[in-house]
């Protein structure tokens, strides 16, 4: 009840992957984790969609549609009649935008 | 160009107005290569974005340490958010390794990069691209210097968190981001409804900007917009009780008068929550959208009925009704 995020579109095939373990060291939530032959996803539930993994893995063995979780911007382009997934954040442009105007380092989007 | 890892003042008064959106977009560093300390071509390279509050992180946690800093030009925009929408990104890496000319700067081919601009730059095209190994740095700069000790990130240095004061920094932005609205609001409320109305919408953007981040993870749920409704619920309470306790009017205009801050509060407060999810580490574009078709039609009918109401009641006072 109230859990919007248990299902997201992270998927790894265990059997591509050649445990060079680089996902254990992008991802900031931890998700996969050292095995023996290869990589295990231990915290499916915790990812964010945020791509670092996918686009760090050298032989494709992790999907994920990445995007930036920010409703400001979805409900914002959702309003401009455009397709929510087009949703790059609007920091960066004159609007307003998500990103929380630049965490440390994170930030927002996460500025996002 | 040459770098410090000093914090005056003036660095100081930026980074404070970068976190009221006060020209948002002009706290920018130029990008390009900068010598930090006495670097020889033996010492580590570190990229940044070419944000004041992202590139004077990285310097300050650097104190006592020689080096390089790579700023990568992300249009003012810090690591995190500059990775997702890949102006951190691999083409700029190796574009900005070539015109400074890195490869002759230094002997070794490497360089340290935030974690957190993994989302935008794949480091095997890094190296095949520019020569230039990727070493992922911890997700915080000021655990740099443990982790150049290690040479290793540990598992917590990797970890993205979002305690208090990460999240409260955030408020000012949230604020003025509500601002104009607000006001708006606000005196359309005192006209109908008087001031405890125009209150009531003031207390119920503070409990969705500056409260809600303040209380996030001790709010119940996990989704953003039942925190919120909870939250506004809450906060709507004495409103509820201070606008129905007149003894003059029958208990339907009382009962009525109570409804009204309990419907739009919490609609108000929730929307507001749900909207601060782009500003955190870690909601997932799939769970943000099931939420906002999930909820914001909730929050919608919620704020149509309280406006009616107060609409409703405003006339019947008008005409003696009540």
């Amino acid at each position: 009840m109230f859990d919007s995020y248990r299902e997201n579109t992270l998927r790894y095939h265990s059997e591509r992957c050649f445990n060079c373990r680089r996902c254990t060291e992008v991802c900031p939530h931890g998700v996969f984790a050292a095995g023996d032959r290869f990589v295990e996803c231990v915290r499916p539930e915790a990812c964010m969609e945020c791509g670092a993994c996918a686009l760090n893995c050298p032989v494709q063995a992790i999907e994920v549609e990445s995007g930036v979780g920010c409703a400001r911007a979805m409900i914002g382009a959702a309003l401009r009649v455009k397709d929510m997934d087009s949703g790059v954040c609007g920091c960066g442009g004159d609007e307003s935008s998500c990103c929380g105007g630049g965490q440390e380092e994170p930030s927002c989007c996460g500025d996002r | 160009m040459t770098a410090d890892s000093r914090i005056t003042a003036t660095h100081r008064l930026d980074h404070f107005l970068a976190r009221w959106g006060v020209d948002r977009m002009g706290h920018r560093v130029e990008p390009g290569l900068y010598s930090l300390g006495s670097p020889t071509p033996a010492s580590p390279v570190f990229v940044s974005a070419n944000y004041t509050l992202s590139f004077d992180a990285l310097r300050s946690a650097l104190t006592g340490h020689d080096g390089y800093i790579l700023v990568l030009d992300t249009h003012g925009i810090n690591v995190w958010c500059a990775a997702g929408k890949g102006t951190f990104g691999t083409d700029e890496v190796v574009g900005r390794i070539a015109a400074t000319g890195l490869s002759s700067v230094v002997e070794h081919r490497t360089i340290i990069l935030p974690q957190l601009g993994a989302a935008g730059v794949s480091a095997h095209e890094v190296l095949r691209r520019s020569g230039f190994r990727v070493t992922f740095g911890p997700v915080r700069a000021r655990d740099l210097p443990a982790f150049l000790e290690a040479g290793a990130g540990t598992p917590e240095m990797r970890r993205v968190l979002f305690p208090f004061a990460d999240r409260i920094v955030l408020a000012p932005m949230e604020l003025v981001h509500a601002a104009l609205p607000t006001a708006v609001a606000a005196v359309l409320l005192y006209l109908l409804a008087g001031p405890v109305a125009a209150l009531g919408t003031l207390t119920a953007v503070l409990a969705g900007t500056v409260l809600f981040p303040a209380l996030l993870p001790f709010i119940p749920t996990r989704d953003f917009s039942t925190k919120g409704l909870l939250l506004g619920g809450i906060v709507a309470l004495p409103f509820a009780a201070s606008l129905s306790g007149d003894p003059v009017l029958p208990g339907w205009a009382n009962a009525l008068l109570a409804l009204a801050p309990l419907l739009l509060m919490p609609a108000v407060t929730a929307y507001l929550a749900l909207n601060f999810t782009g500003s955190t580490p870690f909601t997932s574009r799939t769970g943000v959208k099931r939420e906002i078709f999930r909820y914001v039609p909730v929050m919608a009918a919620m704020a149509v009925g309280g406006v009616v109401l107060i609409l409703l009641l405003a006339a019947a006072r008008m005409t003696g009704a009540i």
